[in-house]
This record gives C-alpha cells, structure tokens and sequence, in this order.
C-alpha cells in the first residue's frame, strides 16, 4: 500500500519509520498501567500490554472482558482513569510539558492520532455522503492533499477492496458487507501505522462475512501495518495473528502465538472460551 | 349586515400590498429565524461554559415571555436607548428572534439524533472539529429536522399579524385601516383569512411531501 512498506516481512523497518527510532521494529503501542472503570465496574485494571511494529495481534475473550475498550481508549475515543498509552513512542493522552507529564492539549492529540485508523462494527459511514467522498474527506481536510491526489489514493483503494466501480454509490445503496469494505478503505486512506478492527462483521450477514475476511486477509499480507483486532471470527484470527490475548475481567490472562492459543492454551478459562465459540 | 362585492373590490389594492408585505416579514423572519436558531444550537454545544450558559438565559427567556411583549419591547423601548428600526425591520426581528428559540431546540433535537457512531467516525478520522459539524454533523441533523422546520414556517405566517400592533401595514393592518376608512370590517377580514388558508394549506401539503421525501 504505502510506496515504502516491504510487503513479506512485518518485522523490517521501513524508510519512514527508521526516521524514529521509537518505533523502529519494535514497540508501537504501550499500555502502562491502564484503568478504566465505569461507574463501580471495572473494565481494564491496571492493564499492561505492548504491539510491536507491524505485527497482528487478536483480542479474544467473553463479551466485557475489556477489549472494545483498548481499542476505544487508543482511538481517543473515551479517556483511561489511569495509566498512560504510548503510539509509536509519543503519548497519546499526556503530553510532557516541563519535565512533567499533563493531559494533553487537542492539537497534540490530533497529532499521535492520525497515525491509528479504527473500522467499526456498524460501519460508521458518512451517510449523506458518496463513496468516494466518505474516503476522500480525511485526506483532504487532515493531511492537506489535494482533490485529485485523494481522489486517485481512493480510487485505488476502492479497487483493492472490490469496490471501484461504486464511486459514485451513497452507503445506503451498498449491501453491509459492502459498506464495510468501504469503511475500511476509508481507514486506509489516512495511512494509519496502526489499523484497529472492532468486531468488523459482527453486524453483517453470514454470507457477506468471508469477502470482508479476505480484504482483511490480503491487507494482513501484502502490507506491513500493525492490526489490533477484535473478532469473534476464530478462523480469521488463527489465519491473521502473530499474536493472540486472551482477556478475561479487564485483565489477559494468557498470551501467545495463535498456534499455542487456540492449539493448547495454558489457562482453564481459556480452553472453556474457546470451546465455547468455536 | 350585507355583504358588500363592492367592499371586496375596493380592498383589493391595499389587499396585494398587505400580502406583499406578509410575505416580506415571513422570508426575512424565516431567515432570521433559520440562521439564529442554528447559532443557538452550536453556541448550547460549546465546550466554554461562559458561551453556553448566557445563550441558554437568553433562549429561554425569550421562549418563554409573549412575541406581543418582546415586539412592544422593541418598538417602543428601544428607541429610548437610541436603537431605532422601521416598523417592519422591527417586525422581522422580533418574529425572527422570538421562533429562534424554538427552531433552536428542533435543530438540538437533530444534532442529537445522529447516531454517536458519527462523532466517533469523525474523531477516528481526525477531522477537524468544523468539518465534523458541517460536512458530517449538520448535513444529517437538518435532514431530519426539515419537517419540523417547516412547521414553524407555518406558525410563523400565523403569528404575522402580531406585527400589525406595531403599526406594519401587513394583511390585517390593511384590513383595519380599510375598515377605519369605509366602516366596512366583514369584507376585508373575510378576504384576509381566506389569504391566510390559501397560503398555508398548500404549505402545509408541501411540507409533508418534503418530510416524505427526506425522511427515509
């Protein structure tokens, strides 16, 4: 996708990410004793975590096990109480002013968080707007290209999810699958370092899930982007995953390589989730 | 007491120039109102509390207190402080300030019908916070909202002879001075309410074929 990304190994550094050093190869995401509480419950406690550059990591575990909420507090989408979270080495919801670590303004925000791209379960797109203006719209306003550069950058993307020939569709004329397909070009565009997947078909038809899958699938492969995903779709997760968390009461109580999880899980709770859904 | 044709002939030059003039208070009091209106809703959204509370006085004091009394207001106080209108600038901003407060509310009601989902695309996306309003939030509130709106336009049209207390010479100012002049009150009053259905009933019917066609 982006012009410098080594497409076969996640784990080479690109050109632009030798230019920090924070996130070269290494760690692109920190969780640091993150809280998150909800009234008297408890979501995350004390959450402790780390993704490396480029790797794939599925969130699984029973419903309120606290994996929507990762990925809403890296989307800036709700606040932790506590704790802090680190993207690509800057932090995402302090910012340090005189040696001291302060929530952080919204320009310094804005700024960490155009590097995430989040797709939503109910797709979230711009209803009152065309296809390819619901892709075109960031890139314009956020990262100052010009109409036709974002034009191409979507139209481009469009092919890649199936979908160039329904530029000029609105949403609501798009089956969910088809939506979805959009909604996650409409992520792309921005070139996140970071793609997060919040239960992406868990609103769509069965029979629309595998093409959304396979887009997913080719994006997992052919691009060097870091994935955060939470899914119920074990078979995909098994495919994608360099990495798998098993999250029980806003804690992980088992992580691993998708072989070692979903093969021969250590923890009791793990096997009976597992058995459960699969 | 007769009915005079004649009556009803004589009135008709003053008649035209009273619709003339109603329909020149509704346009601009509409706007007026339209505009105003959005700018309340933004200004209760603000994140700065000294924006939001003065607003939510204002709004609703003036919801709550007569058109009658704020038009007096502004016709005859006003121009103790030196602040002077012609009678039918004066109308249209008392018609358009008073029905601010209430297409103030239709449009809150809008903005907080779009699906939170929205805002979070929005925020995901990074967009700054005036495109957020303006090509994500708004566009959708307003459709939503475009039935409601129109209510009031009826209202207002309604409420437009109240402008006559202060000397406009809308529809029923015109049939009150004919009637001054002639003593003849039936005809012209007749002629204005049959006026008033044959603007709003189409209206109205307009309005529910827009609502039809919007609100999906």
């Amino acid at each position: 996708m982006s012009a410098d990304s080594t497409p076969n190994d996640p784990n080479v550094s690109t050109t632009k990410e030798t230019a920090n050093p924070a996130v070269d190869g290494s760690e692109l995401i920190r969780f640091d004793k993150v809280t998150k509480r909800f009234g008297s419950n408890t979501v995350l406690d004390e959450l402790d975590f780390s993704v490396a550059s480029g790797k794939h990591v599925t969130l699984i575990g029973p419903s309120g096990s606290g994996k929507t909420t990762i990925l809403r507090l890296l989307m800036t989408l709700m606040k932790p109480d506590e704790g802090t979270i680190k993207v690509g080495g800057e932090y995402l919801t302090h910012e340090e002013r005189g040696g001291k670590l302060v929530p952080a303004g919204e320009r310094h925000v804005r700024e960490v968080r155009k590097n995430i791209g989040m797709v939503f379960q109910q797709f979230n797109l711009f209803p009152n707007m065309k296809v390819l203006r619901n892709i075109t719209e960031a890139p314009v306003h956020v990262l100052g290209l010009s109409k036709d550069e974002a034009d191409e950058r979507a139209r481009e993307l469009l092919d890649q999810v199936g979908l160039g020939d329904r530029c000029d569709a609105y949403p609501t004329q798009l089956s969910g699958g088809q939506q979805q397909r959009v909604a996650i070009a409409r992520a792309l565009a921005m070139r996140p370092q970071v793609l997060l997947l919040d239960e992406v078909t868990s609103a769509l038809d069965p029979e629309l899930v595998a093409g959304v899958l396979d887009v997913l699938r080719d994006i997992a492969q052919t691009t060097d982007i870091t994935m955060l995903c939470v899914t119920h779709e074990m078979n995909f997760a098994r495919d994608i995953s360099d990495k798998v968390l098993m999250f029980d009461s806003g804690r992980i109580i088992e992580s691993g390589s998708a072989e070692k999880i979903f093969g021969d899980p250590d923890h009791e709770r793990t096997r009976e989730f597992l058995s459960a859904v699969l | 007491m007769q009915w005079d044709w004649s009556a009803v002939g004589e009135f008709m030059p003053m008649f035209w120039d009273g619709v003339l003039v109603t329909l020149q208070a509704l346009v601009l009091g509409v706007i007026v109102a339209f505009t105003l209106g959005l700018v309340w809703a933004l200004a209760q959204r603000s994140r700065l509390k000294v924006v939001r509370w003065p607003v939510t006085v204002v709004t609703e004091f003036i919801r709550n207190t007569p058109l009658l009394v704020q038009l007096f207001f502004l016709y005859f106080v006003l121009p103790e402080w030196g602040i002077t209108f012609s009678a039918l600038t004066t109308g249209v901003i008392g018609l358009g300030l008073h029905y601010s407060t209430y297409t103030a509310e239709v449009y809150r009601a809008g903005i907080d019908g779009v699906p939170a989902g929205q805002w979070e695309a929005a925020t995901a996306l990074s967009l700054p916070r005036s495109r957020t309003w303006f090509a994500v939030i708004l566009p959708q509130a307003i459709r939503r909202v475009v039935p409601a709106l129109g209510n009031y336009v009826v209202a207002m049209l309604k409420d437009s002879p109240l402008i006559s207390t202060i000397g406009v010479l809308e529809m029923l100012g015109e049939a009150r001075q004919f009637g001054s002049i002639t003593f003849q009150m039936v005809e012209p009053l007749v002629v204005v309410g049959i006026a008033f259905i044959v603007i709003a009933y189409p209206a109205s019917l307009l309005l529910r074929a827009l609502e039809r066609r919007l609100v999906r």
